[in-house]
């Protein structure tokens, strides 16, 4: 068992999951109630992570992060170090590839509260920013809630964009993913099988938790 | 504390029209669905802008589209019972009422659910409440925001007949305690006769008829796209005795009417829909009729319309029945104001949610 693979994995999942929680709270519920033009544009590109190879994807920040470009060339300004091969660079990484983990059932979790509700909260006498937190977010949260554990569960697994941006570097890049495939390419088995088997009692147990919550929901709400 | 509107828009319906609703006073907001009375009711609580316009509460200006003034919803004083009343379902019935309260105190809570007859209900969620258990609770939140104006969006339409009724009578036992305008939105002109003093007609975004409920239920031009047998006056009676028929000896001001399907204690007052299609007129006090209810009275006036029918005004003791009848048949009797007439009335025409409290009389009011 690689502890120092698991623990990273942790962390990497923990920041993407508090970028992206106000990320999906401000862009789900501005996809799901604003109509604008290139909505539908928008949606699409949120959407493209869902598609792309991750390979492709990889390669693509691997550019873009790289000291070659404009915001490589920034980060290493300001940071002193380079983005690529480095854990804020998965970070970074880790957000953009989850955002349609993200964004897609936060904004379902929003689109499913009726437009009355808003507009009761709004003549009760609410602004905006009490009514998200007073009506919205508590009507909203079992979406909220399967945002965060896709999006946590999933950046446990990503590898291929893992493996282009960040490398294999132990302690700092070197997820637990990656160390499952290092074990068996060293036909560790059962190592790999170990780790595995974490892998998959988290992720089970983060559905599991959703589901717990969202029945409790429901029928609390029916 | 007067209400004023004014608003003129092209879309996404054409509106234009004006009102003033006094302080204490329910003006009924009535037309065929489509003709803009949710859009002012919007306009009113902030929930649309239109295109100019001027709402203006109390001296406190909430839109004035020449200066551009447009306060948001949340910042005007307007207390919204919405059409699917829109609880919050995730709270008690005290949290929804509390959370129309700038500080929220469930003393407070417990008073307005009290008041709306929810006593011992506070903790129960919308879901548990029966529809016309939650549409007071929709009340209790509009009053707790202490509104300037009280707005209603068709709020007796999600209940049964038998819930309607009782909702009714306490909304007009509840506008004893409310000194702000009220606006009530309806296509149900029974529900306006019983509970507005005055009204606008709404058709196509005008307003077509703005007067007295009396009045505008008196006018068939008014009616027109209502419908012309909505036509009716009001009566005021006391109930005298249930007789072991079960109907009822109500006391008039043009002499005692039979009813069946009337509640209340003797010395209850009452208000009575006498719809002006159902009264019969003889110059003579007829015999050997079946009906039972003959009112005696002096004709005030004879309105003729477009179509065959004519609108009889009949002046009883001092209260006025409105008579539905053919341009012919008052030919043939001759009515003209000064004759003396009678108003023969079957006791089956009236209809058991066509007789109200009256709101003076309630023993909590």
């Amino acid at each position: 068992m690689d502890w120092t693979a698991l623990t990273l994995s942790l962390e990497l999942a923990a920041w993407t999951v508090a970028i992206l929680l106000p990320v999906s709270v401000l862009a789900g519920r501005g996809l799901a109630l604003a109509r604008f033009r290139g909505r539908g544009a928008v949606e699409a590109l949120v959407m493209l992570p869902l598609v792309l190879p991750p390979t492709v994807f990889g390669f693509y920040l691997l550019l873009v992060f790289g000291r070659n470009s404009p915001v490589g060339a920034l980060w290493q300004a300001t940071f002193g170090h380079q983005l690529v091969f480095s854990f804020e660079g998965l970070v970074v990484a880790s957000v953009i590839f989850n955002l349609p983990f993200a964004i897609q059932p936060a904004q379902r979790g929003f689109e499913a509260i009726p437009a009355d509700l808003r507009e009761a909260a709004a003549t009760c006498g609410m602004s905006p920013l009490r009514s998200l937190w007073k009506v919205e977010l508590p009507l909203a949260w079992p979406g909220l809630v399967t945002a965060m554990v896709l999006t946590f569960a999933h950046t446990l697994g990503e590898f291929g964009i893992v493996l282009m941006v960040g490398g294999s570097i132990p302690g700092e890049t070197k997820t637990i993913a990656i160390a499952i495939y290092d074990r068996v390419q060293a036909f560790d088995m059962g190592a790999a099988g170990t780790m595995a088997a974490a892998l998959v009692a988290i992720s089970f147990s983060a559905i599991a938790v959703t589901f717990v919550l969202s029945a409790r929901v429901g029928r609390r709400l029916a | 504390m007067t209400l004023s509107v004014a608003l003129q828009a092209t879309a996404p319906i054409p509106l234009d029209l004006s009102f003033q609703v006094e302080p204490g006073e329910m003006l009924a907001l009535v037309g065929p669905s489509g003709a803009g009375k949710s859009t002012v009711l919007r306009s009113i609580a902030g929930l649309w802008r239109p295109e100019r316009g001027r709402v203006a509460v109390a001296g406190e200006t909430w839109l004035d589209t020449a200066t551009g003034v447009n306060l948001p919803p949340y910042r005007r004083h307007a207390g919204v019972v919405f059409q699917s009343y829109a609880l919050f379902p995730h709270m008690t019935a005290a949290g929804n009422v509390m959370a129309a309260m700038a500080r929220p105190r469930r003393a407070e809570a417990a008073r307005l659910l009290d008041l709306v007859n929810l006593h011992g209900l506070a903790d129960r969620r919308p879901a548990e409440l029966s529809g016309g258990q939650q549409q007071r609770v929709a009340v209790a939140r509009a009053l707790a925001r202490e509104p300037r104006v009280l707005i209603l969006d068709e709020p007796f339409s999600a209940v049964d007949r038998a819930t309607r009724e009782r909702l009714q009578d306490e909304i007009l036992a509840l506008r004893a305690h409310l000194g702000m305008p009220v606006v009530l939105v309806t296509h149900d002109l029974n529900e306006a006769q019983l509970l507005a003093d005055r009204m606008v007609v709404i058709d196509r975004g005008r307003a077509v008829r703005f007067g007295t409920t009396a009045a505008v239920m008196a006018d068939p031009a008014a009616l027109r796209a209502l419908g012309i047998r909505e036509l009716a006056a009001m009566l005021p009676a006391v109930v005298v005795r249930h007789e072991e028929d079960g109907l009822a000896r109500l006391d008039t001001a043009g002499g005692p009417l039979f009813l069946p399907g009337v509640e209340g204690a003797p010395g209850t007052r009452l208000r009575v829909r006498i719809m002006a299609h159902e009264v019969i007129l003889s110059r003579a006090r007829p015999v050997g009729l079946s009906a039972q209810n003959i009112l005696s009275g002096v004709v005030t006036a004879v309105q003729a319309g477009e179509g065959p029918g004519v609108m009889v005004h009949l002046d009883i003791g001092g209260e006025e029945i409105l008579a539905r009848i053919t341009r012919r048949a008052a030919a043939d009797l001759g009515l003209a104001p000064g004759d003396a007439a009678h108003a023969i009335l079957k006791a089956m025409s009236v209809a058991r949610d066509h007789i109200a409290r009256d709101a003076a009389d309630r023993p909590d009011a």
